[in-house]
Protein backbone atom coordinates (compact mmCIF):
# COMPACT_ATOMS: atom_id res chain seq x y z
CA UNK A 1 0.00 0.00 0.00
CA UNK A 2 1.06 3.87 -0.95
CA UNK A 3 0.90 6.02 1.37
CA UNK A 4 0.91 9.65 0.53
CA UNK A 5 1.68 12.75 2.97
CA UNK A 6 0.77 16.34 1.59
CA UNK A 7 3.03 18.49 3.29
CA UNK A 8 2.64 22.10 3.28
CA UNK A 9 4.95 25.08 5.19
CA UNK A 10 4.06 25.41 8.56
CA UNK A 11 1.62 22.70 8.97
CA UNK A 12 3.55 19.31 7.85
CA UNK A 13 5.07 18.15 11.16
CA UNK A 14 1.54 17.23 11.71
CA UNK A 15 1.28 14.91 8.42
CA UNK A 16 4.10 13.00 9.42
CA UNK A 17 3.29 12.53 13.02
CA UNK A 18 0.33 10.82 11.76
CA UNK A 19 2.56 8.73 9.03
CA UNK A 20 4.23 7.56 11.99
CA UNK A 21 1.16 6.73 13.78
CA UNK A 22 -0.72 5.27 11.53
CA UNK A 23 0.73 4.25 8.18
CA UNK A 24 1.46 0.33 8.91
CA UNK A 25 5.00 -0.67 8.51
CA UNK A 26 4.95 -2.33 5.36
CA UNK A 27 3.29 0.86 3.77
CA UNK A 28 5.66 2.77 0.89
CA UNK A 29 5.18 6.50 2.17
CA UNK A 30 5.59 9.33 -0.36
CA UNK A 31 6.03 12.68 0.73
CA UNK A 32 4.93 15.08 -1.57
CA UNK A 33 5.09 18.88 -1.60
CA UNK A 34 3.81 21.32 -4.08
CA UNK A 35 4.91 24.46 -5.30
CA UNK A 36 2.30 26.89 -7.03
CA UNK A 37 2.72 29.05 -9.52
CA UNK A 38 0.99 32.30 -7.85
CA UNK A 39 3.76 33.53 -5.83
CA UNK A 40 6.49 33.71 -8.40
CA UNK A 41 4.19 35.10 -10.45
CA UNK A 42 3.55 38.36 -8.37
CA UNK A 43 6.79 39.06 -8.83
CA UNK A 44 6.44 38.42 -12.66
CA UNK A 45 3.51 41.05 -12.50
CA UNK A 46 5.21 43.31 -10.18
CA UNK A 47 8.40 43.35 -12.51
CA UNK A 48 6.40 43.91 -16.00
CA UNK A 49 4.84 47.11 -14.26
CA UNK A 50 8.12 48.44 -14.04
CA UNK A 51 8.21 48.74 -17.50
CA UNK A 52 11.49 47.01 -17.62
CA UNK A 53 13.65 49.35 -16.18
CA UNK A 54 15.97 46.52 -15.26
CA UNK A 55 17.45 43.04 -16.44
CA UNK A 56 16.50 40.39 -14.40
CA UNK A 57 13.16 39.47 -13.30
CA UNK A 58 12.58 38.33 -9.82
CA UNK A 59 9.63 36.30 -10.61
CA UNK A 60 12.81 33.84 -12.10
CA UNK A 61 14.70 34.03 -8.73
CA UNK A 62 11.54 33.11 -6.49
CA UNK A 63 11.05 30.05 -9.13
CA UNK A 64 14.55 28.85 -8.72
CA UNK A 65 14.39 29.04 -4.77
CA UNK A 66 11.26 27.90 -4.79
CA UNK A 67 12.58 24.39 -5.60
CA UNK A 68 15.78 24.72 -3.32
CA UNK A 69 13.03 25.42 -0.35
CA UNK A 70 10.69 22.26 -1.55
CA UNK A 71 13.88 19.92 -1.13
CA UNK A 72 14.91 21.81 2.29
CA UNK A 73 11.36 21.08 3.30
CA UNK A 74 11.26 17.38 2.28
CA UNK A 75 14.54 16.69 3.65
CA UNK A 76 13.63 17.78 7.05
CA UNK A 77 10.21 15.99 6.66
CA UNK A 78 12.14 12.29 6.05
CA UNK A 79 14.30 12.94 8.95
CA UNK A 80 11.49 13.80 11.12
CA UNK A 81 10.08 10.47 9.33
CA UNK A 82 12.88 8.24 10.30
CA UNK A 83 11.80 5.62 7.85
CA UNK A 84 12.90 4.76 4.09
CA UNK A 85 10.38 7.02 2.06
CA UNK A 86 10.23 8.51 -1.65
CA UNK A 87 10.13 12.28 -2.03
CA UNK A 88 8.10 14.04 -4.68
CA UNK A 89 8.12 17.42 -5.82
CA UNK A 90 5.47 18.50 -7.80
CA UNK A 91 4.57 22.20 -9.57
CA UNK A 92 0.93 23.97 -10.93
CA UNK A 93 -2.21 24.34 -9.39
CA UNK A 94 -2.02 22.54 -6.43
CA UNK A 95 -4.99 21.03 -5.63
CA UNK A 96 -5.21 19.39 -8.91
CA UNK A 97 -1.69 18.54 -8.31
CA UNK A 98 -2.03 16.95 -4.80
CA UNK A 99 -5.35 14.94 -6.20
CA UNK A 100 -3.33 13.73 -9.28
CA UNK A 101 -0.83 12.40 -7.17
CA UNK A 102 -2.85 10.46 -4.67
CA UNK A 103 -4.41 8.26 -7.40
CA UNK A 104 -3.89 4.89 -6.47
CA UNK A 105 -2.79 5.10 -3.51
CA UNK A 106 -3.90 3.86 -0.06
CA UNK A 107 -3.85 6.37 1.72
CA UNK A 108 -3.61 10.51 1.75
CA UNK A 109 -2.68 12.65 4.65
CA UNK A 110 -3.03 15.77 4.94
CA UNK A 111 -3.47 18.63 7.35
CA UNK A 112 -5.92 21.58 7.88
CA UNK A 113 -5.05 24.86 6.29
CA UNK A 114 -8.25 27.18 7.48
CA UNK A 115 -9.49 28.97 10.42
CA UNK A 116 -8.16 26.33 13.52
CA UNK A 117 -9.57 28.39 16.46
CA UNK A 118 -12.45 26.26 16.23
CA UNK A 119 -13.94 23.10 15.55
CA UNK A 120 -16.11 23.58 11.59
CA UNK A 121 -16.28 23.73 8.39
CA UNK A 122 -13.83 26.81 7.87
CA UNK A 123 -10.84 24.97 9.23
CA UNK A 124 -10.67 24.00 5.80
CA UNK A 125 -8.70 26.55 3.37
CA UNK A 126 -9.99 26.13 -0.09
CA UNK A 127 -6.91 24.32 -1.05
CA UNK A 128 -7.62 21.27 1.47
CA UNK A 129 -11.29 21.57 0.86
CA UNK A 130 -11.04 20.60 -2.78
CA UNK A 131 -8.70 17.47 -2.21
CA UNK A 132 -10.73 15.99 0.67
CA UNK A 133 -13.66 16.68 -1.68
CA UNK A 134 -12.07 15.40 -4.91
CA UNK A 135 -9.40 12.66 -3.41
CA UNK A 136 -9.52 9.31 -5.46
CA UNK A 137 -8.57 7.43 -2.03
CA UNK A 138 -9.06 7.13 1.43
CA UNK A 139 -8.07 10.26 3.09
CA UNK A 140 -6.78 10.91 7.65
CA UNK A 141 -7.52 15.26 7.97
CA UNK A 142 -5.23 15.99 10.87
CA UNK A 143 -5.11 19.23 12.60
CA UNK A 144 -1.90 20.73 12.70
CA UNK A 145 -1.66 21.62 16.25
CA UNK A 146 -4.07 20.09 19.23
CA UNK A 147 -7.61 20.19 17.79
CA UNK A 148 -9.62 22.96 19.48
CA UNK A 149 -12.36 22.22 23.03
CA UNK A 150 -15.55 20.69 21.42
CA UNK A 151 -17.64 24.02 23.34
CA UNK A 152 -15.68 25.98 20.33
CA UNK A 153 -18.61 24.17 18.15
CA UNK A 154 -22.26 27.06 18.32
CA UNK A 155 -25.14 25.69 19.86
CA UNK A 156 -27.58 23.77 17.29
CA UNK A 157 -30.02 26.20 16.65
CA UNK A 158 -33.65 26.06 17.80
CA UNK A 159 -35.95 22.85 16.87
CA UNK A 160 -37.62 23.36 13.97
CA UNK A 161 -41.11 22.01 13.45
CA UNK A 162 -42.61 22.34 9.40
CA UNK B 1 8.63 50.84 -29.32
CA UNK B 2 8.28 54.42 -27.55
CA UNK B 3 11.90 55.98 -29.14
CA UNK B 4 10.39 55.33 -32.62
CA UNK B 5 6.98 56.25 -31.58
CA UNK B 6 8.61 59.91 -30.34
CA UNK B 7 10.34 59.91 -33.56
CA UNK B 8 6.90 59.43 -35.26
CA UNK B 9 5.17 62.24 -33.35
CA UNK B 10 8.54 64.80 -34.56
CA UNK B 11 8.27 63.70 -38.20
CA UNK B 12 4.63 63.88 -38.52
CA UNK B 13 4.67 67.07 -37.08
CA UNK B 14 1.80 65.77 -34.18
CA UNK B 15 4.54 67.30 -32.04
CA UNK B 16 6.32 70.62 -33.02
CA UNK B 17 10.47 69.71 -32.95
CA UNK B 18 10.40 72.77 -30.18
CA UNK B 19 7.82 71.43 -28.13
CA UNK B 20 9.75 68.15 -27.92
CA UNK B 21 12.75 69.74 -27.17
CA UNK B 22 11.52 71.77 -24.22
CA UNK B 23 10.05 67.98 -23.17
CA UNK B 24 13.35 66.61 -23.25
CA UNK B 25 15.11 69.59 -21.28
CA UNK B 26 12.43 69.29 -18.65
CA UNK B 27 12.71 65.59 -18.33
CA UNK B 28 16.34 65.41 -18.43
CA UNK B 29 17.42 66.06 -15.36
CA UNK B 30 14.64 63.37 -14.10
CA UNK B 31 16.10 60.92 -15.95
CA UNK B 32 19.84 61.67 -14.47
CA UNK B 33 18.07 61.59 -11.11
CA UNK B 34 16.73 58.38 -11.91
CA UNK B 35 19.89 57.04 -13.17
CA UNK B 36 21.74 57.85 -10.07
CA UNK B 37 19.18 56.04 -8.00
CA UNK B 38 19.35 53.13 -9.83
CA UNK B 39 23.24 52.65 -9.40
CA UNK B 40 22.90 53.71 -5.47
CA UNK B 41 20.19 50.05 -5.23
CA UNK B 42 22.39 48.39 -7.41
CA UNK B 43 25.27 48.98 -5.18
CA UNK B 44 23.81 48.76 -2.36
CA UNK B 45 22.93 44.94 -3.12
CA UNK B 46 26.58 44.46 -3.94
CA UNK B 47 27.62 45.32 -0.79
CA UNK B 48 25.35 42.87 0.59
CA UNK B 49 22.46 45.22 2.03
CA UNK B 50 19.75 43.20 0.79
CA UNK B 51 21.34 39.92 1.71
CA UNK B 52 21.46 41.59 5.55
CA UNK B 53 18.09 42.76 5.80
CA UNK B 54 16.98 39.39 5.21
CA UNK B 55 18.94 37.75 7.47
CA UNK B 56 18.03 40.63 10.05
CA UNK B 57 14.14 39.86 9.64
CA UNK B 58 14.67 36.31 9.94
CA UNK B 59 15.98 36.15 13.10
CA UNK B 60 14.07 38.97 14.80
CA UNK B 61 10.82 37.08 13.32
CA UNK B 62 11.78 33.73 14.41
CA UNK B 63 9.83 31.49 12.51
CA UNK B 64 6.58 33.02 13.32
CA UNK B 65 4.41 34.49 10.81
CA UNK B 66 2.97 37.77 12.11
CA UNK B 67 6.61 39.40 13.53
CA UNK B 68 7.76 38.34 9.81
CA UNK B 69 4.62 40.45 8.14
CA UNK B 70 5.43 43.03 10.45
CA UNK B 71 9.30 43.19 9.80
CA UNK B 72 8.54 43.18 6.16
CA UNK B 73 6.31 45.91 6.28
CA UNK B 74 9.03 47.98 8.00
CA UNK B 75 11.70 46.65 5.98
CA UNK B 76 9.92 46.97 2.48
CA UNK B 77 8.79 50.61 3.25
CA UNK B 78 11.74 52.04 4.14
CA UNK B 79 13.80 50.54 1.53
CA UNK B 80 10.58 51.75 -1.22
CA UNK B 81 10.65 54.84 0.19
CA UNK B 82 15.06 55.50 0.26
CA UNK B 83 16.03 53.32 -2.99
CA UNK B 84 12.89 53.41 -4.87
CA UNK B 85 10.29 50.98 -5.47
CA UNK B 86 12.14 49.31 -8.47
CA UNK B 87 14.79 48.26 -5.34
CA UNK B 88 11.91 46.84 -3.61
CA UNK B 89 10.50 44.40 -6.48
CA UNK B 90 13.72 43.49 -7.98
CA UNK B 91 16.32 43.16 -5.03
CA UNK B 92 13.92 42.91 -1.76
CA UNK B 93 11.26 40.32 -3.07
CA UNK B 94 12.87 37.42 -3.72
CA UNK B 95 15.06 37.85 0.04
CA UNK B 96 12.04 37.70 1.43
CA UNK B 97 11.01 35.06 -0.74
CA UNK B 98 14.09 33.38 0.80
CA UNK B 99 13.79 34.20 4.01
CA UNK B 100 10.10 33.07 4.75
CA UNK B 101 11.26 29.85 2.62
CA UNK B 102 14.32 29.36 5.08
CA UNK B 103 12.53 29.73 8.31
CA UNK B 104 9.51 27.71 7.27
CA UNK B 105 6.63 30.09 6.78
CA UNK B 106 4.05 30.59 3.87
CA UNK B 107 6.05 32.76 1.42
CA UNK B 108 2.29 34.32 -0.32
CA UNK B 109 1.42 36.77 2.26
CA UNK B 110 5.39 38.39 2.79
CA UNK B 111 5.54 38.55 -1.66
CA UNK B 112 2.55 40.19 -1.92
CA UNK B 113 3.31 42.72 0.72
CA UNK B 114 6.64 43.55 -0.90
CA UNK B 115 4.81 44.10 -4.27
CA UNK B 116 1.83 46.47 -2.35
CA UNK B 117 4.46 48.20 -0.43
CA UNK B 118 6.55 49.05 -3.59
CA UNK B 119 3.51 50.68 -4.65
CA UNK B 120 2.26 52.24 -1.50
CA UNK B 121 4.96 52.69 -0.05
CA UNK B 122 6.67 54.70 -2.58
CA UNK B 123 4.40 58.46 -1.45
CA UNK B 124 7.36 59.25 0.92
CA UNK B 125 10.44 61.36 -0.89
CA UNK B 126 11.01 62.29 -4.26
CA UNK B 127 13.20 59.61 -5.23
CA UNK B 128 10.77 56.65 -3.98
CA UNK B 129 9.45 56.66 -7.30
CA UNK B 130 9.75 57.47 -11.01
CA UNK B 131 5.95 59.68 -10.47
CA UNK B 132 7.27 61.48 -7.64
CA UNK B 133 10.92 62.19 -9.35
CA UNK B 134 8.43 63.24 -12.52
CA UNK B 135 5.80 65.37 -10.31
CA UNK B 136 8.52 67.14 -7.62
CA UNK B 137 9.97 68.55 -10.66
CA UNK B 138 6.80 70.34 -11.59
CA UNK B 139 5.25 71.22 -8.42
CA UNK B 140 8.12 73.40 -7.30
CA UNK B 141 8.54 71.58 -3.85
CA UNK B 142 11.82 71.42 -1.86
CA UNK B 143 13.18 68.28 -0.92
CA UNK B 144 11.63 68.44 2.57
CA UNK B 145 8.59 69.98 2.09
CA UNK B 146 7.82 67.49 -0.49
CA UNK B 147 8.52 64.64 2.35
CA UNK B 148 7.27 66.68 5.08
CA UNK B 149 3.74 66.97 3.36
CA UNK B 150 3.69 63.06 2.68
CA UNK B 151 5.15 61.71 5.52
CA UNK B 152 1.44 61.75 7.25
CA UNK B 153 -0.53 60.25 4.02
CA UNK B 154 2.39 57.49 3.57
CA UNK B 155 2.16 55.92 7.49
CA UNK B 156 -1.69 56.02 6.94
CA UNK B 157 -1.32 54.20 3.67
CA UNK B 158 0.99 51.58 5.10
CA UNK B 159 -1.22 51.02 8.80
CA UNK B 160 -4.06 50.76 6.41
CA UNK B 161 -2.64 48.11 4.03
CA UNK B 162 -1.23 46.58 7.18
CA UNK B 163 -4.50 46.06 8.29
CA UNK B 164 -6.34 44.47 5.04
CA UNK B 165 -3.24 41.97 4.69
CA UNK B 166 -3.69 41.08 8.38
CA UNK B 167 -7.34 40.14 7.92
CA UNK B 168 -6.94 39.11 4.42
CA UNK B 169 -4.18 36.68 4.70
CA UNK B 170 -5.76 35.64 8.45
CA UNK B 171 -5.41 31.81 7.41
CA UNK B 172 -1.91 31.63 5.99
CA UNK B 173 -0.49 33.88 8.96
CA UNK B 174 -1.81 31.42 11.49
CA UNK B 175 0.40 28.88 10.47
CA UNK B 176 3.10 28.66 12.93
CA UNK B 177 6.63 27.39 11.81
CA UNK B 178 8.03 24.54 13.15
CA UNK B 179 10.08 25.60 15.94
CA UNK B 180 14.01 24.70 15.61
CA UNK B 181 14.50 26.33 12.26
CA UNK B 182 17.57 27.86 10.80
CA UNK B 183 17.25 31.48 11.21
CA UNK B 184 20.67 31.94 9.51
CA UNK B 185 24.02 33.49 10.50
CA UNK B 186 24.52 36.67 12.07
CA UNK B 187 24.89 38.71 9.09
CA UNK B 188 27.36 41.40 8.81
CA UNK B 189 26.94 44.56 8.85
CA UNK B 190 27.30 46.02 5.32
CA UNK B 191 28.31 49.50 7.42
CA UNK B 192 29.76 51.41 3.93
CA UNK B 193 26.64 50.90 1.92
CA UNK B 194 24.73 52.11 5.45
CA UNK B 195 26.69 55.19 5.71
CA UNK B 196 26.43 56.00 1.81
CA UNK B 197 22.57 55.67 2.32
CA UNK B 198 22.68 57.85 5.21
CA UNK B 199 24.74 60.33 4.39
CA UNK B 200 23.16 61.04 0.73
CA UNK B 201 19.58 60.91 2.37
CA UNK B 202 21.06 63.93 5.07
CA UNK B 203 22.57 65.63 1.86
CA UNK B 204 19.56 66.07 0.33
CA UNK B 205 18.37 67.73 3.21
CA UNK B 206 21.16 69.90 3.52
CA UNK B 207 20.93 70.31 -0.33
CA UNK B 208 17.43 71.32 -0.26
CA UNK B 209 18.33 74.12 2.29
CA UNK B 210 20.77 75.85 0.15
CA UNK B 211 18.53 75.97 -3.40
CA UNK B 212 20.67 72.77 -4.82
CA UNK B 213 19.33 70.26 -7.14
CA UNK B 214 18.73 67.10 -5.29
CA UNK B 215 19.70 64.95 -8.58
CA UNK B 216 23.53 66.13 -7.49
CA UNK B 217 23.81 64.60 -3.98
CA UNK B 218 22.06 61.31 -5.36
CA UNK B 219 24.61 61.63 -8.15
CA UNK B 220 27.56 62.07 -5.30
CA UNK B 221 26.01 58.73 -3.58
CA UNK B 222 25.89 56.42 -6.52
CA UNK B 223 29.25 57.45 -7.31
CA UNK B 224 30.84 56.82 -3.76
CA UNK B 225 29.22 53.45 -3.71
CA UNK B 226 30.13 52.86 -7.74
CA UNK B 227 33.54 53.98 -7.05
CA UNK B 228 34.38 51.54 -4.27
CA UNK B 229 33.17 48.44 -6.42
CA UNK B 230 35.66 49.42 -9.24
CA UNK B 231 37.83 50.69 -6.78
CA UNK B 232 38.15 46.48 -5.23
CA UNK B 233 36.92 44.94 -8.11
CA UNK B 234 33.93 43.98 -7.43
CA UNK B 235 32.54 45.69 -10.94
CA UNK B 236 33.37 46.77 -14.35
CA UNK B 237 32.13 50.20 -15.81
CA UNK B 238 29.93 48.15 -18.24
CA UNK B 239 27.89 47.20 -14.76
CA UNK B 240 27.73 50.38 -13.74
CA UNK B 241 26.25 51.73 -16.95
CA UNK B 242 23.88 49.00 -17.24
CA UNK B 243 22.89 49.27 -13.51
CA UNK B 244 21.55 52.76 -14.86
CA UNK B 245 19.31 50.83 -17.56
CA UNK B 246 20.26 53.01 -20.23
CA UNK B 247 17.26 52.04 -22.52
CA UNK B 248 14.73 52.57 -19.91
CA UNK B 249 16.39 56.17 -19.69
CA UNK B 250 15.70 56.25 -23.27
CA UNK B 251 12.40 55.10 -23.02
CA UNK B 252 10.82 57.49 -20.51
CA UNK B 253 12.08 60.60 -22.70
CA UNK B 254 10.53 59.35 -25.63
CA UNK B 255 7.26 58.42 -23.65
CA UNK B 256 7.65 62.03 -22.63
CA UNK B 257 7.20 63.36 -25.92
CA UNK B 258 4.52 60.98 -27.16
CA UNK B 259 2.44 61.55 -24.32
CA UNK B 260 3.04 65.52 -25.16
CA UNK B 261 2.06 65.28 -28.42
CA UNK B 262 -1.27 63.12 -27.40
CA UNK B 263 -1.40 65.94 -24.85
CA UNK B 264 -0.84 68.70 -27.50
CA UNK B 265 -3.67 67.58 -29.70
CA UNK B 266 -6.97 67.15 -27.65
CA UNK B 267 -6.83 64.84 -24.78
CA UNK B 268 -5.88 68.26 -22.31
CA UNK B 269 -8.60 69.56 -23.02
CA UNK B 270 -10.63 66.35 -22.69
CA UNK B 271 -9.22 66.16 -18.81
CA UNK B 272 -9.35 69.40 -18.53
CA UNK B 273 -12.96 69.05 -18.25
CA UNK B 274 -13.17 66.48 -15.38
CA UNK B 275 -9.90 67.54 -13.44
CA UNK B 276 -11.73 69.83 -10.65
CA UNK B 277 -9.79 73.36 -9.19
CA UNK B 278 -9.04 73.75 -5.60
CA UNK B 279 -7.62 71.79 -3.16
CA UNK B 280 -10.45 70.95 -1.20
CA UNK B 281 -11.17 67.18 0.58
CA UNK B 282 -13.79 66.30 -2.29
CA UNK B 283 -11.41 67.92 -5.05
CA UNK B 284 -8.42 66.54 -3.92
CA UNK B 285 -10.29 62.90 -3.67
CA UNK B 286 -11.26 63.41 -6.92
CA UNK B 287 -8.06 64.16 -8.21
CA UNK B 288 -6.29 61.17 -6.40
CA UNK B 289 -9.79 58.65 -7.70
CA UNK B 290 -8.71 59.97 -11.49
CA UNK B 291 -5.57 59.35 -11.43
CA UNK B 292 -5.61 55.71 -9.90
CA UNK B 293 -8.13 54.96 -12.40
CA UNK B 294 -6.14 56.42 -15.19
CA UNK B 295 -3.24 54.27 -13.67
CA UNK B 296 -4.73 51.28 -14.09
CA UNK B 297 -5.62 51.95 -17.58
CA UNK B 298 -2.41 52.88 -19.41
CA UNK B 299 0.39 52.31 -16.25
CA UNK B 300 1.22 54.90 -13.69
CA UNK B 301 3.99 56.66 -15.71
CA UNK B 302 2.11 58.09 -18.89
CA UNK B 303 -1.08 59.11 -16.39
CA UNK B 304 1.73 61.11 -14.24
CA UNK B 305 3.05 62.32 -17.18
CA UNK B 306 -0.74 63.57 -18.65
CA UNK B 307 -2.50 64.26 -15.45
CA UNK B 308 0.72 66.24 -14.33
CA UNK B 309 0.03 69.61 -16.55
CA UNK B 310 -3.64 70.39 -15.76
CA UNK B 311 -3.27 69.20 -11.75
CA UNK B 312 0.27 71.81 -11.25
CA UNK B 313 -1.95 75.30 -12.05
CA UNK B 314 -4.07 74.38 -8.97
CA UNK B 315 -0.83 73.81 -6.20
CA UNK B 316 1.34 71.41 -4.87
CA UNK B 317 -1.78 69.86 -3.20
CA UNK B 318 -3.48 68.66 -6.54
CA UNK B 319 -0.12 67.38 -7.87
CA UNK B 320 0.72 65.34 -4.64
CA UNK B 321 -3.35 64.13 -4.97
CA UNK B 322 -2.61 63.38 -8.34
CA UNK B 323 0.73 61.03 -6.53
CA UNK B 324 -1.14 59.46 -4.37
CA UNK B 325 -3.53 58.28 -7.11
CA UNK B 326 -1.13 56.84 -9.58
CA UNK B 327 1.28 55.33 -6.61
CA UNK B 328 -1.16 53.14 -4.78
CA UNK B 329 -3.75 52.48 -7.59
CA UNK B 330 -1.69 50.14 -9.28
CA UNK B 331 -2.00 47.88 -6.47
CA UNK B 332 -5.84 47.17 -8.05
CA UNK B 333 -4.32 45.55 -11.23
CA UNK B 334 -1.54 42.75 -11.24
CA UNK B 335 1.26 44.29 -13.64
CA UNK B 336 0.31 47.61 -12.93
CA UNK B 337 -1.84 48.18 -15.18
CA UNK B 338 -4.89 47.11 -17.69
CA UNK B 339 -2.55 47.78 -20.77
CA UNK B 340 0.89 45.80 -18.97
CA UNK B 341 -1.62 42.92 -18.59
CA UNK B 342 -3.03 42.62 -21.99
CA UNK B 343 0.28 42.97 -23.23
CA UNK B 344 1.55 40.20 -21.11
CA UNK B 345 -1.32 37.69 -21.72
CA UNK B 346 -0.18 38.55 -25.39
CA UNK B 347 3.90 37.42 -25.44
CA UNK B 348 2.75 34.78 -22.30
CA UNK B 349 -0.17 32.38 -23.39
CA UNK B 350 0.94 29.67 -21.88
CA UNK B 351 1.91 30.32 -19.04
CA UNK B 352 0.78 29.91 -15.76
CA UNK B 353 -0.49 33.03 -14.31
CA UNK B 354 -1.68 34.43 -10.78
CA UNK B 355 -4.60 33.76 -9.80
CA UNK B 356 -6.37 37.23 -10.88
CA UNK B 357 -9.52 36.25 -8.34
CA UNK B 358 -7.56 36.13 -5.55
CA UNK B 359 -5.00 39.54 -6.55
CA UNK B 360 -8.21 41.96 -7.73
CA UNK B 361 -9.72 40.87 -4.28
CA UNK B 362 -6.94 41.85 -2.30
CA UNK B 363 -6.55 45.07 -4.61
CA UNK B 364 -10.38 46.09 -3.79
CA UNK B 365 -10.60 45.80 -0.20
CA UNK B 366 -6.59 47.18 -0.14
CA UNK B 367 -6.59 50.24 -2.84
CA UNK B 368 -9.76 51.91 -2.22
CA UNK B 369 -9.62 52.19 1.58
CA UNK B 370 -5.60 53.07 1.61
CA UNK B 371 -5.79 55.93 -0.85
CA UNK B 372 -9.12 57.61 1.01
CA UNK B 373 -7.46 57.16 4.41
CA UNK B 374 -3.95 58.71 2.83
CA UNK B 375 -6.62 61.73 0.85
CA UNK B 376 -7.39 62.77 4.42
CA UNK B 377 -3.68 62.53 5.63
CA UNK B 378 -2.65 64.27 2.60
CA UNK B 379 -5.16 67.41 2.81
CA UNK B 380 -4.65 67.82 7.16
CA UNK B 381 -1.23 68.14 6.21
CA UNK B 382 -1.78 70.64 3.83
CA UNK B 383 -4.32 72.56 6.32
CA UNK B 384 -1.18 72.15 9.78
CA UNK B 385 1.36 72.94 7.33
Amino acid sequence: MRVIAWLVEGTWPACVDAVRAHAPGDAEVVLLHVSGPDVPAVAHGAFAGLLGRRGQDPGDRLEALGGTSATALLGAAAERLGRPCVREERSGRVEREVVAAAEGAGLLVLARDGDRSRLGPRSLGPAVRFAVDHAPCPVLLVWPEPAPRLDTIPPPPPHHHP
Amino acid sequence: MAVPAAGIAVATGAISLGHARAEAERLGPVVGFLAAVLVLAHFCDVEGLFQACGAWTARWAAGRPVRLLTAVFALASVITAVLSLDATIVLLTPVVFATAARTGVRPKPHVYACTHLSNTASLLLPVSNLTNLLAFAASGLSFTRFAALMALPWLAAIGVEYLVFRRFFARDLAAAAPAGRDTGEPPELPLFALVTVGCTLAGFVVASAFGVEPAWVAAAGALVLAGRALVRRKAGPLTVVRAAAPAFLAFVLALGIVVRAVVDNGLADVLGRVMPGGTGLPALLWVAALAALLANLINNLPAVLVLLPLAAPAGPGAVLAVLLGVNIGPNLTYAGSLATLLWRRIVHQHEHDVDLREFTRLGLLAVPSSLAVAVVALWGALRIM
